[in-house]
């Protein structure tokens, strides 16, 4: 089952739920697993959060959200029109935060990636940034199906 | 978020009810910081994450900052009943590691 959708919200950050509500009932169709479910909640909710507190930093601009399925793959591209990135490399690095006040932790690159399947970020400083990433859901049929017919053979 | 306290003797037990993201990052730091402040001789903070059915990074830093927080006033931060999501990312971000040194380094002191 193939499908898309792509909204814009305004950079705030009781939008990071709405994102993440979003994403949630995109991927019900799949009947994904009850952690596949939380993997994506929790990265949408990552690069959402990253859009309004770094790329806006708190200042009113919009942010928008791409879902793709193509089969039980699921793409999605958050993009923000912020202050970008000018060391990739360095703000992807577990731990690193440029945040200032001690309320971060600099691990939502590493969360992305460990959560989903593939991780990739595009920026370029004054444009904006955009992150992609994508994760294939596993076949609950299947592997019901599997596990039926080793039963019945045995 | 729901954020309700519980206080016994040198505790203060937090309970902490919702999603803990950045939007209410800032309103369980502020609520924590309020109480601690009525009550100087807490000693030991507990974070209860039994009614926390989402979080993410930002959790991970209200977390770190209450740790410092904790510390640096000569005390300590536990996290108790996490959900395996928020286990999981928990694990993740190493935190026990350094919750765990914080509980051993006081044994040893
Ligand atoms: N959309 C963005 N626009 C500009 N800078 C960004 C963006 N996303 C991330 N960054 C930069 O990359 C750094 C690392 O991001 P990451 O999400 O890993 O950590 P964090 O947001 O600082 O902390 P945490 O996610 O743990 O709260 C940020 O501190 C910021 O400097
Ligand atoms: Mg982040």
């Amino acid at each position: 089952m193939d499908n898309r959708i792509k909204l814009e919200f305004l950079s705030l950050s009781q939008n990071e739920a709405f994102a993440r509500a979003c994403a949630a009932a995109f991927i019900a169709p799949l009947d994904p697993t009850i952690e596949e479910l939380a993997d994506v909640r929790t990265a949408v909710s990552e690069a959402v959060t990253n859009a309004v507190i770094h790329g806006y930093k708190h200042k009113p601009g919009t942010v928008s959200m791409e879902l793709t399925l193509t089969g039980r793959l699921l793409r999605v591209k958050v993009e923000d029109s912020g202050c970008g990135i000018e060391d990739i490399e360095l703000a992807m690095q577990p731990f690193y935060t440029s945040g200032t006040n001690g309320e971060r932790s600099g691990m939502g690159f590493a969360v992305m990636r460990a959560f989903m399947d593939s991780l990739k970020v595009e920026s370029e400083v004054g444009i904006g940034t955009a992150v992609t990433m994508e994760k294939l859901f596993s076949d609950k049929l299947r592997l019901e199906e599997s596990k039926k017919r080793v039963k019945d053979e045995s | 978020m729901k954020i309700s306290f519980e206080i016994t003797r040198e505790t203060l037990t937090a309970h902490l009810n919702g999603e803990l993201d950045q939007h209410s990052a800032g309103e369980v730091r502020k609520a924590v910081e309020a109480e601690l402040k009525k009550r100087r001789t807490i000693k030991l903070l507990v974070l209860e994450l039994s009614g926390v059915g989402f979080m993410d990074s930002s959790g991970i830093g209200l977390i770190l900052g209450r740790y410092r927080q904790m510390r640096d006033a000569g005390g300590r931060l536990s996290i108790t009943n996490a959900q395996p999501q928020v286990e999981k990312l928990l694990k993740l971000s190493g935190i026990f590691a350094l919750l765990e040194t914080q509980r051993r380094g006081r044994a040893n002191g």
